[in-house]
């Protein structure tokens, strides 16, 4: 009888180029995604051992993560970031990588752009420098973030080294209630497992609900899979990826096509294969979610009210310092807080679908006016598509204003960033202590969670905007 | 990148009983803008460490002169978030050679290794152990052993033994790191690079 094997398996095993005893596996790696933050360093590594890249055919470079979302087309202010920029250029020239700067057309967030153009293929090892890359884990690929030394490595020997995970399966069951997204399912996942608890694991993601969602939605999903700790997320590729995929600039033509379509048809989980844990929820009970302190993990159904530190199995004072930096005491309701910014973009939500959800919400509504807000494409196509679809006059006529491609106020390392003490609702994948800015406060939400906010000021549910939506028109 | 050899380190060690402390208290985004490995131990804990107009905030415990060492102790879930490798190296650079906790995230735990900081996993009652053995006397000695793959409160003389896979262990005692090694197999990279379908 043939062994059984996870998808997980199938992609890892067929690009173990050595295992060292008692040590880790060495993975070759198909794609290599560079930007200018973790880099710089590892071409410094390169130079001082006087070694080429190895494969510059498979590597790509963008620049996303300090740069300016408004005038793009003027030099950058910070003259750090400059010298960041300068330095990704000059490296991808000298090493004859793939460079996508500022102002070039394919420019965006490097897990943006990857599945837009695709590089990001079914069955494909993929690494980058941000430890989001596990958004391509989307399309069946082993996608996952690094270190600047192995982004070193990733160059100079195509390869990395790294003990296998253990496996994880976690079914979403049922259908998704009106209003709640693929956001609310993952901010979900994490409240329930924390921020650790799929540490050690690399997570497939199964059931009726990943089947029916959109490969945009696949992503947001396996981009927070580093949120509960996971190493990476993903799901076996179907019509809906190859779908997707297909037609794009660097992906498969002709035959090549037909033979890489052979290989994506063998990517799934086989009948009985075992996973080291298997969890199962039902996600008709999902709602959408917010986070109320300041780690991912601290999430909760948006009707519901902030819990007591006792009501918790342990790290009563951690609980306490989080809220206290945040502001809320326990037992407070998140709906009605005001708020001061709203942020709409970044990796985990910065693709046309959370635009198209967002104007979905303000259209025929006016933007609040204690609020700021950043809407920022994930890339420069997120950002065609958002005016070609019209969404950009809905968002005009709401009183918004569409900025340039970027990381922007996910990190906060260019000029994006929420004052001290200020209360932002953000799509965006991380509510840590200053992330946004020193001394800024995050809620992590959906795109229509950040829209009803953006509106009304204040935290507000989105369904309740969503029926009256429905009854006037 | 050559770090320093880990053998043996006997040291006291700074407490930091937190938990989920991620990498953005460690090193928070807006100092990753250097091109080259130098000083980020300056900002290591930045903004528990200083006030905004930069002034040190007393009460944390890099500023408090009690605490001094080359171990560093924090709570579980170690390292949560981004896969910076400038923390680890603020942390190696500030000076600390050692983290010890009840968890580690991932990442930051593999990048530790990379750059010769070792990450120590104990039991959360070992840990326990530990904070009250420091908070009892701030200048209490621990002793980590990488050979032996041990940890010891050197006042109680109570050990606890720690994991590590034996090929990172080899790296961290000779300061190898993995470049050599993958550039040694280069040829069967090379050769199985040509079988890949993608
Ligand atoms: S948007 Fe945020 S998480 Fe995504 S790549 Fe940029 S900095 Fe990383």
């Amino acid at each position: 009888m043939s062994v059984k094997k996870t998808l997980f398996d199938k992609v890892w095993d067929s690009h173990v180029v050595h295992q060292i005893e008692n040590g880790p596996d060495v993975l070759f790696i198909d794609r290599h995604m560079v930007h200018e933050v973790t880099s710089p360093v590892a071409f410094l590594g390169l130079k001082s051992r006087n070694i080429r890249v190895m494969h510059p055919e498979k590597t790509f470079a963008t620049a996303d993560h300090n740069t300016p979302t408004i005038n793009q087309h003027l030099p950058v202010e910070d003259p750090l970031s400059a010298n960041q920029l300068k330095m990704l250029e000059e490296n991808a020239n000298e090493y004859g990588i793939s460079y996508w700067g500022l102002g070039h057309e394919k420019n965006g967030i490097v897990h943006v752009v990857g599945p837009e153009y695709g590089i990001t293929q079914p069955g494909a090892t993929i690494v980058c420098g941000d430890s989001h890359t596990s958004t391509h884990g989307a399309f069946g690929a082993i996608a996952f973030g690094i270190g600047t030394s192995e982004v070193e490595m990733v160059l100079a020997t195509q390869c990395i080294m790294q003990p296998k995970p253990k496996s994880m399966r976690i079914n979403i069951t049922g259908e998704l209630q009106y209003g709640v997204t693929p956001k609310d399912v993952a901010l979900f996942i994490i409240s329930q497992l924390s921020t650790s608890g799929a540490t050690g694991y690399f997570v497939e993601y199964a059931g009726d609900v990943f089947k029916q969602m959109t490969m945009e939605g696949r992503m947001t999903v396996c981009n927070l899979s580093i949120e509960m700790g996971a190493r990476g997320g993903m799901i076996a590729p179907d019509e809906t990826t190859f779908h997707y995929v297909k037609g794009r600039e660097f992906t498969p033509k002709g035959a090549a096509w037909d033979k890489a379509m052979d290989y994506w048809q063998t990517l799934y989980t086989d009948e009985g294969a075992t996973f080291d844990k298997e969890l199962t929820f039902d996600g008709s009970l999902i709602e959408p979610m917010i986070t109320y302190g300041t780690n991912p993990g601290m999430g909760m159904g948006i009707s519901k009210d902030i819990p007591n530190a006792s009501s918790l199995s342990g790290g009563a004072s951690s609980y306490k310092k989080s809220l206290q930096y945040m502001q809320f005491d326990e037992g407070d309701s998140m709906i009605g807080k005001p708020i001061d910014f709203v942020f709409l973009g970044s990796c985990t939500n910065g693709r046309i679908e959370d635009f198209r959800a967002f104007a979905s919400i303000i259209k025929g509504r006016k933007k609040a006016d204690n609020v700021t807000a950043w809407l920022v494409p994930g890339s420069h196509k997120v950002e065609d598509a958002i005016k070609e679809e019209g969404i950009l006059d809905i968002l005009t006529e709401a009183g918004f204003e569409l900025r340039e491609p970027g990381c922007s106020a996910c990190l906060a390392m260019n000029d994006d960033k929420v004052p001290a003490g200020k209360l932002a609702v953000s799509t965006s994948n991380r509510n840590f202590e200053g992330r946004q800015g020193p001394g800024s406060r995050t809620l992590l939400a959906s795109p229509l969670v950040a829209a009803a906010a953006a509106v009304t000021g204040k935290v507000t549910d989105p369904r309740t905007l969503m029926e009256e939506t429905v009854a006037t028109s | 990148m050559a770090y320093d050899k880990f053998t043996t380190l006997k040291s006291s060690a700074v407490p930091l009983p937190i938990e989920n402390v991620d990498t953005d208290q460690i090193i928070p985004a807006r100092f990753l803008k250097a091109t080259e490995r130098k000083g980020f131990g300056d900002n290591l804990f930045r903004d528990w460490r200083y006030n905004q107009d930069n002034t040190p905030k007393e009460d944390f415990v890099l500023n408090d002169s009690k605490y001094s060492g080359k171990i560093l102790v924090g709570g579980k879930n170690f390292g949560s978030g981004s896969s910076r490798e400038h923390a680890a190296w603020a942390v190696y650079d500030y000076g600390f050679r050692c983290v010890i906790s009840s968890f580690f995230a991932d990442i930051f735990r593999g990048n530790c290794l990379n750059v010769g900081v070792l990450p120590v996993q104990v039991s959360p009652a070992f840990l326990e152990k530990i904070f009250a053995e420091i908070e009892k006397d701030p200048k209490t000695a621990f002793e980590v052993d990488l050979k032996a793959q041990t940890v010891t409160i050197l006042a109680t003389g109570e050990s606890e033994s720690f994991d590590i896979n034996a090929y990172k262990k080899d790296n961290m005692t000779n300061g190898f790191d993995d470049i050599d090694y993958l550039l040694n197999i280069k040829d069967r990279i090379q050769e199985f690079a040509k079988s890949t379908p993608l």
